[in-house]
């Protein structure tokens, strides 16, 4: 008996340690990342990071263009991806439990979930950019809008399942349509979860570069026409950031902040949200 | 097979069969369930006496899987014919489930949720529809001051006699209680039996229930069920007594099931 409770212990001690080593593994690697960050990028951060235009290499300027062309294609992007994620999501939960469609589609989810956000670059790039044969802000915002629909599929199908079956009987129970239980009833049950989805989606896109590459590309200028090249930050980062001019180096750490601390504080946000709204259920 | 004379009959079920795919639950169910009483049905757990409570209000419907045959006879209208029109039976026959099942939404606003399917009431009136079914479920003294709180600030208890007059405020005639206590503790069950007294005045209530002392305390009539089929049904005092059928006294007695 002594012996056997002498490993248990130790079995404990060591997946206690074991796990322990790894988180402080992952993050060492997360503070060191941040640390680096904040020691390069804050000395470059000044109002005219927010207030001057992307300059030529050798002369004052800052970011302003490329926050506002970020913020333009991630909120459309966002406006394009979102509804049709949710009522992706919502088939998939409430009406595909039957037959071959829903199987299908939540298999071709999956592998667009996973899929190289480069791919979905060179997609729109062929689809539309070609086509209308320049680059645009609208095709910057497809692409991130194609980035955002699985992972709000994915979502909005998890939260329902997690609301209980016992619910939309209740409301059946009352001779309640089904779209009015789904409107009604699971969808605000499970709203917490799917707003967690969609915040969460908006974080992952506003760091993509890849797909820009291929469609908003870039621009030097203030431009706030969506059918013409645009600005962003993920972009000028990676151009910045490879050029041999310090200037254009510094302006490029102060964007990967700026990305940075802004997805930083979206997931607080996702946190604070879900954590209001399940704890006054 | 009920011999009181005063007996309006509310549901008369006729050959009633009930599949799952192509496993049969209910086989050949013969009952009629009196107006303004209470109807128990008890029996051990996959007896099939919450299959047969959801027949009444077609509950199974939801799941493809699932067919009833014969006929449920509702005022003389069979129910499972194809004319009936679901939602209108779901409105006449109400029901509630073994776990509480308050909505995503403000007290007030569960109770009105199944009030505004059918109909259009001022806010004075609706005001009073929920005041009145609050009263009936007995939980308008502990909720009138927080009408706006959600439905699931309450306790389990609470939450249960809400989704109760959630069931009531649409009027319905028939009330299908599915274990309605079985998730509660004693005190919140006595409320809730005390209620079921109280309700019978003005609905016809039929109860599934586990606890035999229960159905034994608040139920008029009894159906003891096993294996799909109706052993017996009768007064509860006589099924409690002195039952007809060998299988009743045995799991009444408690050495089978």
């Amino acid at each position: 008996m002594f012996t056997l409770y002498t490993r248990r212990r130790l079995i404990n001690w060591l997946t206690l340690g074991t796990s322990s080593l790894a988180m402080a593994f992952g993050l060492f690697w997360l503070g060191w990342i941040l640390f680096t960050l904040l020691q390069h990028g804050l000395p470059g951060l000044s109002l005219a990071v927010f207030a001057q235009n992307t300059p030529p290499p050798g002369s004052q300027g800052g970011l302003l263009n490329a926050i506002a062309g970020s913020l333009m294609m991630t909120i459309l992007g966002t406006l394009i991806g979102t509804p049709i994620g949710i009522l992706a999501g919502t088939y998939l939960a409430e009406f595909g439990q039957h037959g071959w469609l829903a199987p299908v589609t939540r298999f071709i989810n999956d592998i667009l979930l996973s899929a190289p956000s480069i791919v979905i670059g060179l997609f729109v790039y062929e689809m539309y950019v070609v086509r209308s044969k320049h680059f645009s802000g609208w095709a910057g915002a497809l692409a991130l809008a194609i980035l955002v629909i699985p992972i709000v599929i994915r979502t909005t199908e998890n939260m329902l399942r997690l609301v209980p079956n016992s619910l939309r009987e209740a409301s059946a129970a009352l001779g309640t349509p089904q779209w009015k239980t789904i409107s009604l009833v699971t969808l605000k049950a499970a709203r917490a979860g799917i707003l967690t989805g969609v915040l969460l989606a908006v974080a992952r896109i506003s760091g993509e570069t890849a797909p820009l590459l291929f469609t908003s590309l870039n621009n030097q200028f203030w431009n706030s026409d969506m059918n013409q090249p645009m600005a962003n930050l993920p972009v000028v980062i990676f151009q910045f950031a490879m050029s041999p001019y310090a200037d254009w180096q510094q302006l490029a750490w102060a964007g990967a902040l700026l990305i940075t601390f802004s997805v930083l504080t979206l997931n607080i946000l996702v946190r604070v949200v879900f954590h209001q709204q399940t704890s006054t259920h | 097979m009920i011999s009181e004379n005063a007996i309006t009959p509310k549901l008369i079920v006729r050959d009633l069969s009930f599949h799952y795919g192509n496993d049969r639950a209910l086989n050949n169910i013969n009952l009629v369930i009196p107006e303004k009483k209470v109807t128990a049905f008890i029996g051990p757990s996959g007896c099939g006496k919450s299959t047969l409570l959801r027949t009444f209000n077609r509950m199974y419907e939801l799941y493809p899987k699932q067919k009833a045959s014969g006929e449920i006879l509702l005022d003389g209208e069979d129910i499972l014919s194809k004319r009936q029109n679901l939602n209108a039976l779901r409105a006449k026959v109400g029901m509630v489930f073994q776990k509480p099942t308050p909505f995503p939404m403000s007290i007030y606003d569960n109770i009105t949720f199944g009030v505004k399917l059918y109909e259009n009431l001022n806010q004075h009136d609706m005001n009073d529809r929920v005041e009145w079914a609050l009263k009936k479920a007995a939980l308008w003294n502990e909720v009138k001051d927080k009408l706006k709180h959600s439905g699931n600030s309450l306790s389990g208890g609470q939450q249960q006699r809400l989704c109760i007059a959630r069931a009531i405020a649409i009027k319905p005639e028939v009330l299908l209680l599915d274990e309605p206590s079985s998730a509660l503790d004693p005190i919140s069950t006595a409320a809730i039996e005390e209620l079921i007294d109280e309700l019978k005045k003005e609905f016809t209530i039929v109860i599934v229930t586990h606890n035999m002392q229960q159905a034994a305390r608040i139920s008029d009539i009894t159906a003891y069920m096993y294996l799909g089929e109706l052993i017996e049904v009768g007064n509860t005092d006589t099924i409690f007594t002195n039952p007809k059928r060998k299988e009743t006294e045995g799991y009444i007695t408690g050495r089978f099931g």
